[in-house]
């Protein structure tokens, strides 16, 4: 335990660090909802406009937001205030919400501990080094605020009873999960299939007895989360809110995922087609905004609702469902769940990229036991977190965010390069400690190495380049040219995910 | 291929992540340096001093008072009270190096933000544009001159002390010295250009134990020559280097040659000063400026310390104060001088270094807080041989620079900077310390530093206290 707490200390003091540093409209949009849930009764929660940021996440973070503007109205009242506190951005404000996602990341630690105290000492601290000390982490929840550590760590929490075999425990801790956060229903299906064949085994009766406890056991957490709002009757209500399917295709950024080929495709088709004499008619929606009616943002390629993204999530996650149908073995679980949340980054409906934080903590966890893991692992934590970079875009945390990847990215070489060494037969002290700490051991790959050094390339021309040639004409271009390289990586991390789990599992 | 270790290997390597293992290569170089780095990045976020407060403000409009002095006005003047320099407001008083400095600086801030360097109309000038540039200059001297310099130190070191590397470890020593916690905090926080002094020094001393004397001796001229505080380390450089010509066949040609190095450097840089007496004396007036008295605001020295009990400011005349300051600080680095140009060696250097520094500290004429950073360096390159020694004078130094650092809103840094340096420091210490050292002895210290930091908290304490009571602003400690 004291090497968590060691690394997680660590982490606490850069993450105070970064307490002046800049801040997006989430930090507002969190302390819209201590005020809200602190001065409104329960059965405004869903129903209040004070505020464009509505309470969007589902009833359980509601409650963990009440809990919180506790401590918040003692300390400054105006934090809670619903009228007064509006943009209210105050030292103390500032420091006490900042300090509130830093304690929330004990959650983060707990996961982390649980899923690696068995390991050996060296391999323990790698991995908690990967997971507490990951930069998209620090970016995402220290500087630009939200509360993913906390989410993360109870989503680790739940693996670590399913590697255990604690079924029940682990099923009930994704119910909570899934009430607090609801975009982690992606893995519901993998679980559902896992439990069912995993738990609910053996001679019938068994079976059907440990179904109706596992069923009994999750519809708690469902009540007591939904339960007060059924009660007042507004449960249509909350699904509007937190299913706004007013939301375009994309986020204004384009995540990158699957759909930054399919609109580009569009793009040159039409460009091509027109040039070739075809009357193509410019498209009137946009892939950002909402639906339009009939319109399709699509000028040639048939138009994409959300249906047909939620089948193609289906779609590409049945092999791993099937995998897991035929042969649930607790030790996959955690390779199986990152794989879902991948099929939902890649082909889901406005999906952020932020969202590629679900796939690589998990991923964390299982880099550590083979140089396969830990190679895939390295190439996509490095274009996730890179993917994450237009998100702070003032000059004053460039160098921050540019050091905390390159600082990663050291660590992982010299970590995995120390764990996965290629000697074998015993040779002399020195040699072996020379080997152990220079070489790459096949880390990277030459097709890795361009592509990581492309990634390079990419931020030069987006910061300098574009610039220096363009000035301020076509700012879309540098964020479009990094979230198509970065959606490069990203499938093929997906397809070798799924390469990995149908041959291996 | 799985990444299967027999158990022993495991073992040993247990307790050395984040370093791969107790030499230094490249990438955990690397890694630590971009952590240093990335500390000082964050520091950079917070305020610095004097801000927002007319009309005298901080460090901060002093740096950027001298870059507005050096870009507009005529290289002879600087040092010169004139309609365009009023040396009241911020005059220079650090040797003309750091006047060259601001100038190279002020060239960057004036192709940006000229209207922060206007002459006399940009005083005060603050904005969020000119907060980052100056942060920036002060980062790219880091970055260019300490880091280089601690990195090369930390691989000579090992390469000469380092034998089968049991003995400690060259990551942790880098990350020691990369990471005092005073130093980016004055740099970084407060501002000033600390880092360029301490980097020349660093790199003296690196030339020295890499058997390169003229260029030590450049070096540290150029130290000398950038912030004259650098003196406190000249018995140290001074007596090593003499004991090393005497030992060689033909001493007096050894010495000359030296000293035509040392007084060459000195005239390239005073150039525009060597015209005339009076331009020099000019300069070295601002240098020394002996009017204000032998201690001022709080500093942990023996002057300070001890005039609770003897009032020396008002039994005794300046001129005999200052006969006493240099008796007393004589005395104090005098043996290891002594011990140097007899036997000189590179660990007896070290502790020299570190010996006159603590002494000048201790016993000079007009020593301010700051100054605590000259004696740290050397404790800093020693923190592999004296850890306890080293951890305390980090404590003090912190405790210190606390009243500073309350001034410039800069507690956060301060407490964060605190305990990452505890973090880092026990890391190592905890297996390489308790290898080395018996039980009993352990308990002694132990104990010993128990009692230490339980009397430093509540002096601590006894100081904010004591700062709610006292007007901040009254010269000097009136108690």
């Amino acid at each position: 335990m004291n090497d968590s707490w060691w690394f997680f200390s660590l982490s606490l003091c850069i993450k105070a660090l970064l307490i002046p540093a800049y801040h997006s409209t989430d930090f507002e949009v969190h302390r819209h909802w201590l005020a809200l849930t602190s001065s409104l009764p329960l059965s405004h929660w869903y129903i209040d406009t004070s505020s464009p940021w509505t309470l969007d996440y589902p009833p359980l973070f509601a409650y963990f937001s009440f809990l919180l503007s506790l401590p918040a109205s003692l300390i400054d009242p105006t934090i809670t205030d619903l009228v007064a506190g509006q943009n209210y951005a105050a030292p103390s404000a500032v420091v006490f919400l900042r300090l509130s996602v830093a304690a929330a990341d004990l959650f983060l630690l707990s996961g982390a501990h649980r899923l690696s105290s068995r390991l050996p000492p060296f391999r323990r601290r790698i991995l908690l080094a990967l997971v507490i000390w990951s930069p998209a982490l620090l970016i995402v929840d220290h500087i630009h605020f939200q509360y993913n550590g906390f989410f993360l760590g109870i989503l680790l929490i739940s693996l670590g009873f399913m590697v255990e075999g604690r079924d029940l425990a682990g099923g009930i801790v994704f119910a909570i999960l899934i009430c607090s956060k609801h975009l982690f229903m992606v893995a519901a299906p993998l679980y559902f299939v896992y439990l069912l064949r995993h738990y609910c085994n053996g001679e019938w009766s068994r079976a059907v007895a440990r179904f109706l406890v596992m069923g009994l056991a999750v519809g708690a957490v469902f009540v007591a989360a939904f339960g007060p709002f059924v009660y007042h009757g507004q449960i249509q209500q909350v699904f509007h809110r937190l299913f706004p399917f007013g939301r375009g295709l994309c986020h204004a950024y384009w995540a990158p995922n699957f759909w930054v080929f399919y609109i580009i495709l569009d793009k040159v088709l039409a460009f091509i087609l027109g040039k070739l004499g075809f009357s193509i008619q410019t498209p009137k929606a946009s892939f950002t905004g909402g639906l339009v009616g009939d319109s399709s943002p699509f000028a040639v390629l048939p138009q994409v609702n959300p249906i047909i993204t939620f089948l193609l999530v289906l779609l590409a996650m049945s092999p791993c469902l099937i995998k897991a149908f035929v042969r649930p073995q607790p030790k996959q679980i955690i390779r199986w769940v990152a794989y879902t949340f991948t099929c939902g980054f890649m082909f889901g409906w406005h999906v952020h990229e932020k969202a590629s934080l679900h796939i690589t903590i998990p991923l964390g966890i299982i880099a550590v036991d083979n140089l396969a893991d830990a190679r895939h692992y390295f190439l996509l934590s490095i274009v996730s977190c890179y993917s994450m970079f237009p998100l702070l875009f003032e000059p004053q945390e460039y160098p921050i965010k540019v050091v905390l990847l390159a600082i990663y990215s050291a660590l992982m070489w010299v970590g995995f390069s120390s764990l996965f060494s290629n000697s074998k037969a015993p040779k002399p002290a020195m040699e072996k400690k020379a080997e152990r700490s220079g070489n790459g051991s096949g880390l990277v790959g030459p097709v890795s190495s361009c592509y990581l050094l492309g990634l390079v390339g990419v931020e030069i021309w987006g910061q300098f380049l574009h610039p220096y040639i363009f000035g301020s004409r076509f700012p879309f271009l540098p964020l479009m040219l990094i979230s198509f390289y970065c959606a490069i990586g990203m499938m093929y991390s997906w397809a070798w995910q799924l390469k990995q789990i149908i041959r291996n599992t | 291929m799985s990444g299967k270790k027999p158990a022993m290997e495991e073992v040993e390597s247990s307790s050395e992540f984040p370093w791969s293992n107790t030499t230094l290569t490249p990438t955990t170089s690397v890694m630590i340096v971009l952590f240093a780095a990335l500390v000082r990045f964050l520091v950079s976020l917070g305020p610095y001093s004097g801000r927002a407060t007319p009309p005298m403000y901080g460090d901060y409009e002093a740096q950027r008072h001298w870059m507005e002095i050096t870009l507009h006005t005529p290289v002879v003047e600087w040092y010169r009270n004139t309609s365009a320099n009023n040396l009241s407001y911020w005059g220079l008083d650090y040797p003309p190096l750091t006047a060259y400095q601001s100038l190279a600086h002020a060239f960057l801030l004036n192709s940006s933000i000229p209207e922060s360097l206007a002459l006399t109309t940009s005083r005060g000038f603050e904005s969020h544009g000119s907060k980052l540039l100056m942060r920036w200059t002060v980062l790219v001297s880091d970055f260019l001159l300490f880091f280089p310099a601690a990195v090369c130190f930390a691989v000579v070191y090992f390469r000469r002390f380092g034998g089968s590397g049991r003995e400690g470890s060259a990551p942790w020593l880098l990350a020691m010295i990369l990471l005092n916690p005073c130093l980016i905090l004055i740099d970084h926080g407060h501002f000033q250009y600390n880092c360029i002094s301490l980097g020349l020094t660093l790199g003296a001393i690196a030339a020295i134990l890499l058997r390169r004397e003229f260029v030590a001796s450049v070096l540290f001229c150029l130290a000398i020559n950038h912030k004259q505080m650098s003196m406190y380390y000249a018995p140290a450089f001074f007596s090593y280097l003499l004991g090393k010509c005497l030992k060689r066949q033909n001493w007096v040609l050894e010495v000359g040659k030296l000293g035509i190095v040392v007084i060459g450097t000195f005239m390239f840089i005073w150039w525009p000063y060597l015209y005339s007496m009076e331009a020099a004396k000019e300069v070295l007036y601002r240098l020394a400026p002996f009017e204000r008295g032998i201690y001022e605001d709080y500093v942990a020295n023996f002057w300070c310390s001890t005039s609770v009990i003897i009032k020396w400011k008002k039994l005794f005349s300046i001129a005999f104060l200052k006969f006493l300051c240099i008796f007393t600080t004589f005395s104090a680095f005098l043996p290891s001088c002594y011990q140097q140009i007899k036997a000189p060696s590179d660990r007896g250097f070290l502790y020299g270094l570190l010996n006159s520094s603590f002494a000048f500290y201790l016993f000079s004429y007009q020593v301010h807080e700051k100054s605590i950073l000259m004696p740290l360096l050397p404790a800093s390159l020693l923190a592999q041989q004296e850890p306890f020694l080293f951890g305390q004078l980090v404590c003090c130094g912190l405790l210190s620079m606390f009243p500073l650092l309350l001034r410039d809103n800069l507690i956060l840094q301060y407490i964060v900077l605190f305990a990452l340096f505890g973090l880092i420091f026990y890391q190592n210490g905890r297996h390489a310390w308790e290898k080395n050292s018996r039980r009993r002895s352990l308990c002694a210290l132990r104990f010993g530093q128990t009692l230490n930091n339980v009397l430093f908290w509540i002096f601590f304490i006894g100081q904010k206290q004591r700062k709610r009571m006292c007007d901040p602003d009254l010269k000097p400690c009136s108690w």
